[in-house]
């Protein structure tokens, strides 16, 4: 029985955290712009491009989600540390996967996505080229 | 009982449109084209049978009837009536019987009125017609059956998401139902043209006011659903190149394109081949964004997986559809010739390129939409957004927007350069100043947006040109339509493009008393109070706003709290003026007691939906001008008639 009742108390000790994360106050630079309005342009046009990963299509630049609002603080913090955006994309592409970010990396998975603009702008200059010739012989 | 009423004449519905298929395939045949008499009056009655079928689960929804199984899971009995009227629409199977009853409706139209084509042409329509419609039908009543009654009627009904109690929502999905049911018909008059062999201007100006009517709601349907975004969501986006608006941009662009090159078919019966393609593209387009949406697959590939009866279903339906045109048109496409032919320099080339450009952006849309899907599929996830989306098109859009500048200025067939110089002069000169001005005044601005401001005037100015010089008076409407159709694209441009540039944020927690500068804006907190509606409560805030230095106005943003089913929904507040938007926003309270507000301040960003606005009104015109002139030459040709038949007697 103690066994039991110990066993529940620790369940309830390790589960509290879990519990409470939704609920911790937000961390300070989730709603805080940077001083510096440079750094905050350049924070505020990586978060743009930051997919929100507990929401349906949103960037963190526009969720109220709490990891939203995690993720800004961690943008803003490396932000002001003098980070580059790029890297700090990086850093957070190694830890969410590829998903993250709203940029797609060029990669062997992704390379049709870039591909495909060069095929249209091809087969666009390859229908109107045959058009136009032959709309000059008639 | 109304239930059962209305799943009869579902079925019913449905059985007509098997005879209207039937009928309509064998009346093209010389031994049974007396069937023929039956195909108008059978898709007349179907029209009307679905209808009262909408009509029924609309009462069902109004009397919140609980026993229903779509009533209990989608509706309150607390809810304001309009989100009851709205709530039938606002699930899945009652999105899909709107969607038939508007094609069935639409069809039974055709069939009351379309006098023009050759009758022949005109039952090999309404037979593709209806081999849509029952495509849909078996979706309903196979898959999605809307009036399923449960076997204990529920105490309580579960509600509507409190996103989607918004009066802009409410109206949104059917304005882009109508869109793609226009673009379905159009569609059929493609198929019906095919199968007759007779793809020509007569086909063409049958076919234009659905196309026209269709591209209409799907702009104000866009138009809505971005402005809905933005004010609801509370974070000032306007566009997200979300998949779901993806869904509807593609049929638009692919309907702006039909659009157009009906107008040269109708025009100068050239085009042919090309006008029936973007036909079936288009309502291809509008299958697809159906599909995404209605399936399940956007919010995982999993999902979709886990219970793919109705995704299946629609994909079924997606690929007997278009492969089935695809099919028609690639065994009749060599018996349909090209038609007339013009010079590198014409009116038709300008539209041309311009097809070709729109199909352009079509193309990076779809894989952009697509590629996450199967990527996921392969099991990695990625995300492709506004980084893609936006230089991709931009390298299609920039150079369709200088030809739109031109073409309307050109002549049909052949034209010199030469003869427009100044057209495209006084354009280009605007364009360059203004990026002239936009690089000296405002440096430094991201490349698109430089572009965007510097393009928006010069195609402003552009617009106009084809009404100088003309009797304004006799100026025919479908042409003012046409240079308020390309206005409003040069305004919208100019929304977006100064969005982009010029937005300023503040975000800022806030006591009672405290002010901040948010732009020209001082925004000063006054009071934070509770508040209460039909189904929600909500903290309000009282904000003063004073546009530099003048008199304040007051501002009421809301946090609301929705009761059935729970859920929070940010109100923005927002104040407009001639040169942008002050667009406000009450977060939560931190733990020192200070209120989280956010606000921005949008430099004309109501552009963006003024020239949505504009681009319908255009379209709008130019489809009162050409049914105007329609049914003047159908009471000519009726009097013509009537005398010779008097002469006769």
């Amino acid at each position: 029985m103690r066994g039991l009742l110990l066993a529940l108390l620790a369940l309830i000790a390790l589960s509290a955290p879990l519990a409470a994360q939704d609920m911790l106050p937000p961390a300070p630079y989730a709603y805080k712009q940077l001083a510096d309005p440079a750094q905050e342009r350049k924070a505020q046009a990586l978060m743009e491009t930051l997919r929100c990963l507990k929401c349906q299509s949103q960037s963190i630049a526009d969720s109220d989600a709490p990891m939203a609002g995690d993720m800004r603080h961690q943008v803003r913090t490396r932000i002001a540390a003098g980070e580059e955006p790029e890297a700090i994309r990086q850093w957070l592409i190694e830890r969410y996967g590829d998903y993250v970010s709203y940029t797609p990396q060029v990669k062997p998975l992704t390379w049709p996505l870039f591909a495909a603009p060069l095929l249209f702008l091809a087969l666009a200059a390859f229908l109107l080229r045959g058009r136009f010739r032959r709309s000059k012989g008639a | 009982m109304i239930a059962e009423l209305g799943l009869a004449m579902l079925w019913m519905a449905a059985a007509l449109a098997v005879l209207q298929l039937v009928a309509g395939a064998l009346a093209l045949r010389p031994a049974t084209a007396h069937l023929a008499g039956v195909v108008r009056p059978v898709a007349m009655l179907q029209g009307l049978l679905v209808a009262c079928a909408f009509a029924a689960l609309i009462w069902l929804f109004l009397n919140t009837d609980l026993s229903v199984k779509l009533v209990a899971e989608n509706s309150h009995s607390a809810k304001p009536f309009i989100f009851k009227l709205a709530g039938t629409w606002g699930n899945h199977e009652g999105s899909m019987l709107m969607w038939v009853t508007i094609m069935s409706m639409a069809g039974g139209f055709v069939a009351l009125i379309e006098k023009r084509l050759r009758e022949e042409t005109l039952i090999a329509t309404l037979a593709g017609q209806a081999f849509v419609s029952l495509g849909f039908y078996a979706f309903l009543l196979l898959a999605s059956n809307p009036f399923t009654r449960l076997p204990e009627p529920a105490p309580e009904g579960a509600g509507l998401n409190p996103l989607l109690q918004d009066i802009g929502l409410a109206f949104h999905p059917p304005t882009l139902y109508v869109g793609y049911v226009g673009l379905s018909i159009a569609f059929s008059f493609a198929v019906g043209a095919l199968v007759t062999r007779d793809v020509g201007p007569a086909f063409a100006r049958a076919m234009r006011p659905w196309v026209l009517g269709a591209w209409i709601f799907l702009t104000l349907g866009i138009t809505a659903g971005s402005y809905w975004a933005y004010y609801t969501l509370g974070w000032g986006g306007w566009w997200f190149w979300d998949p779901v608006e993806n869904a509807s941009l593609m049929p638009w662009l692919a309907a702006t394109a039909l659009l157009h090159s009906c107008s040269v078919l109708a025009a100068r019966n050239a085009l042919r081949t090309w006008t029936v393609m973007l036909g079936v593209i288009a309502f291809s387009m509008s299958m697809v964004g159906t599909f995404l949406v209605r399936s399940g697959i956007l919010t995982s590939v999993h999902a979709f997986a886990v219970d793919p009866t109705r995704g299946s279903f629609i994909l079924a339906l997606l690929a007997i559809y278009i492969g089935g045109a695809l099919l028609l048109f690639a065994l009749r496409a060599s018996t349909v010739t090209e038609g007339a032919r013009f010079a590198v320099v014409s009116r038709e080339s300008a539209l041309v390129f311009n097809n070709v450009m729109l199909c352009g952006i079509l193309g990076i849309v779809l894989v952009g939409t697509l590629y996450p899907l199967l990527t996921e599929a392969m099991g990695v996830k990625v995300s492709v957004g506004p980084p893609y989306f936006n230089p991709v098109s931009a390298v299609f859009a920039i150079p369709m927007m200088l030809v739109m500048a031109v073409g309307p200025v050109l002549r049909w067939r052949e034209d010199k350069g030469g003869r427009i110089t100044w057209q495209i002069a006084v354009p280009a000169a605007v364009m360059a100043a203004a990026l002239l001005a936009v690089e000296l005044l405002f440096a430094p601005i991201n490349l698109l947006p430089a572009l965007g401001l510097a393009i928006a005037p010069g195609l402003a100015v552009a617009s106009l040109q084809p009404l100088v010089g003309r009797n304004l008076r006799r100026t025919p409407l479908a042409t003012y339509g046409m240079v308020i159709g390309h206005l409003g694209i040069a305004v919208a441009l100019f929304g977006m493009a100064s969005e982009g540039a010029f937005s300023t944020e503040r975000l800022a927690a806030m006591n009672p008393g405290d002010s901040q500068q948010v732009g020209p804006f001082k925004v000063t907190l006054q009071d934070i109070g509770p508040v209460a509606g039909p189904n929600w409560t909500a903290l309000e805030a009282t904000v003063a706003a004073s546009y530099a230095g003048g008199a304040a106005t007051v501002l009421h943003p809301q946090a609301r709290v929705f009761a059935n089913p729970p859920g929070n929904r940010t109100e923005s507040a927002l104040l407009t003026r001639w040169n942008g938007q002050l667009y406000a926003v009450l977060g939560e309270e931190g733990e020192d007691g200070r209120w989280q507000m956010r606000f921005w301040w949008k430099p004309f960003v109501p552009m963006i939906w003024y020239g949505g606005a504009l681009v319908a009104l255009g379209g709008l015109l130019a489809l009162m001008g050409r049914v105007a002139r329609d049914v003047k030459r159908l009471v000519a040709t009726d009097k013509i008639a009537w005398r010779r038949e008097r002469q006769g007697r």
